[in-house]
């Protein structure tokens, strides 16, 4: 069975949409549906008015926004690189954001003010694309865009274990091990703030880059002749990748595995086109966010399980099975 | 469209790679580029393109990038697919244009190369001389007066080799410029209106094909000695022995 491609888009956003409300609707506070829904819109009864719009509101903007960042992010360096197993932590911005994060907590500028902790990892990420193309240069190429990437991750997967090693406070290591595996658990409004215009601007860098992916399917030089500006292209999805991945892990922590499997799972669907690929990993990847923030909710209400470890718990497997499939079938 | 490089001048590092090339190819040749391995065919074909750095100037080079898409299509060597896009897909890469012309052109490539059958496959499932047929035919729907091919027969089964030898002349016949590096000699021979030989990144010789294969040129660039002769279908080439060079 073969759905066209404006169908795919179509039940991927009604998925999307569903488990949005869903993501609405599941929390410690029971609250019926018609209720829930009312004080959303309408703002009748303090208490569940202040739980729809303070918690739960920013919790499912967050979820889709992540979730759609990630899977785009997964898409785009997908395409550029033309490997499958491209995922948004390569280039080295959700490591440099964790860095960023985990600094803030160590030196406890994290609770100075509400933002102080993703506004610390965003920076974290922001300086590690500016590393990024400082070492890959105007002239790099794509091999050496992957490998600065790389150099970066596992220079800040470094110093963020040394200053865990180090750590004098144990309440601090504490609280930097669990913001690592990413949640999206008691954020506000503020967060959705912060991290919106980032998600957006990457996601609308993205656009000008899908025609040209689709022609690198033939390798850089081919890509070239049809018109492609290689250059331009990198830089245009690098800065969408990091942009999107930087906001996403500043206010979500690490949320792995989505930006890897959600573009693998749905690209034979987009008849393996690069430029389709970017639109329904988008809505696929804020599915399965929103399913994951859903479900640690049902599966554990009152210990709060880390969306990260779910979505690596789940994903891993899913991996796997994939890559049995792929060997099977070629990708 | 002609083609005109004037002192085309590649270096990697100190050592140049491709000393003052100097040529215009005009509109009905079907030319060989011929050279032993690191000759500096690929460079040529490249930089004539503008996909690397070059001193001096090329016509293709100067032009705009979409400009030059629609003036020159480029088969490269390395037959590189990296998603298992349908045939259809994969071919209308060379013409992503949805106007009834582009759609046009994409049908007649596909129907040109006999890649009729296939269309709903997915390429990178494809056998190897398949594939190589999918991609040229994603060039030929750029329907560019200017081909250039990088060794467009390498790997291919003799009914395909002389496919795409017949393909070529017939471009050239229409009107059309095509380059293409080649190591086989004789389909060069045979087919070529004119060849050029490469040899440490100079031109060595260039004109028909008859005058080009000389004995010494033979001897001296590819270390080798032949047979030449006139036969009904051309001049037939037939490698005898390597000599020291």
């Amino acid at each position: 069975m073969r759905l066209p491609y404006p169908a795919l888009l179509a039940a991927l956003g009604l998925a999307g949409a569903l488990l949005f409300l869903a993501s609405l609707l599941v929390g410690p506070a029971a609250i019926g549906l018609s209720d829930s829904l009312a004080a959303l819109i309408h703002g009748q009864g303090e208490a569940v008015t202040l739980v729809m719009r303070e918690v739960r509101l920013p919790r499912a903007i967050l979820g889709a926004a992540i979730g759609a960042a990630l899977g785009l992010s997964g898409a785009l360096l997908q395409g550029l690189l033309r490997n499958p197993l491209a995922e948004p932590g390569l280039i080295g911005t959700s490591s440099s954001a964790a860095l960023g994060a985990v600094l803030a907590i160590q030196t406890g500028v994290s609770a100075a003010f509400a933002l102080a902790l993703p506004l610390a990892a965003l920076a974290g990420a922001l300086a590690s694309v500016a590393v990024l193309l400082l070492l890959s240069g105007p002239r790099g190429s794509t091999l050496t865009l992957i490998l600065a990437g790389i150099g970066i991750s596992s220079l800040a997967t470094a110093t963020t274990a040394l200053i865990l090693n180090l750590s004098p406070n144990p309440f601090a290591a504490n609280e930097i091990i669990f913001w690592m595996m990413g949640s999206l658990a008691d954020r506000s409004m503020l967060h959705v703030q912060l991290a919106l215009p980032f998600l957006g601007l990457g996601a609308l860098l993205a656009i000008p880059a899908a025609r040209s992916l689709d022609a690198l399917t033939l390798g850089e030089d081919a890509a070239a002749s049809i018109g492609v500006n290689l250059r331009r292209l990198r830089l245009l999805t690098v800065l969408a990748a990091a942009l999107m991945v930087g906001a996403a892990t500043a206010v979500a922590g690490a949320v792995g595995f989505v930006g890897l499997v959600v573009p693998h799972l749905l690209r034979r669907a987009c008849d393996a086109r690069p430029s389709r690929l970017l639109a329904a990993s988008a809505l696929g990847g804020a599915a399965v966010v929103l399913a994951a923030d859903v479900a640690v909710r049902l599966i554990a209400p009152d210990r709060d399980l880390k969306l990260g470890v779910l979505t690596a718990l789940v994903g891993a497997p899913f991996f796997l099975h994939l890559i049995l499939r792929t060997r099977q079938e070629g990708l | 469209m002609r083609l005109v490089l004037d002192h085309l001048t590649v270096r990697r590092g100190p050592c140049p790679v491709l000393h003052d090339i100097s040529l215009t190819l005009a509109e009905g040749e079907f030319v060989g580029l011929l050279g032993p391995n690191g000759a500096g065919k690929t460079t040529l074909l490249r930089a004539a393109l503008g996909l690397l750095p070059a001193g001096g100037h090329s016509s293709i080079a100067a032009l705009p990038p979409a400009a030059r898409a629609r003036a020159a299509a480029f088969l490269p060597q390395g037959r590189e697919i990296a998603w298992p896009m349908p045939v259809e897909t994969l071919v209308a890469l060379g013409r992503p244009g949805r106007r009834p012309e582009d759609t046009a052109a994409v049908a007649r490539a596909i129907d040109r190369l006999g890649l009729a059958p296939l269309r709903p496959r997915r390429a990178t499932e494809l056998s190897g001389g398949e594939q190589a047929r999918v991609l040229l035919a994603r060039a030929l729907a750029q329907e560019a007066p200017l081909l250039l091919a990088d060794e467009p027969t390498a790997g291919l089964d003799p009914e395909q080799q002389l496919a795409v030898m017949t393909l070529f002349a017939g471009l050239a016949a229409e009107g059309g410029t095509v380059l293409a590096s080649l190591h086989d000699l004789g389909l060069a021979a045979r087919h070529c209106t004119r060849l050029i030989v490469l040899d440490t990144g100079r031109i060595v010789a260039d004109g028909a094909p008859r005058a080009v294969l000389t004995e010494a040129l033979l001897a001296g660039t590819f270390g080798i000695r032949a047979h030449l002769s006139e036969g009904p279908e051309g001049l037939i080439f037939q490698p005898l022995g390597r000599v020291a060079r």
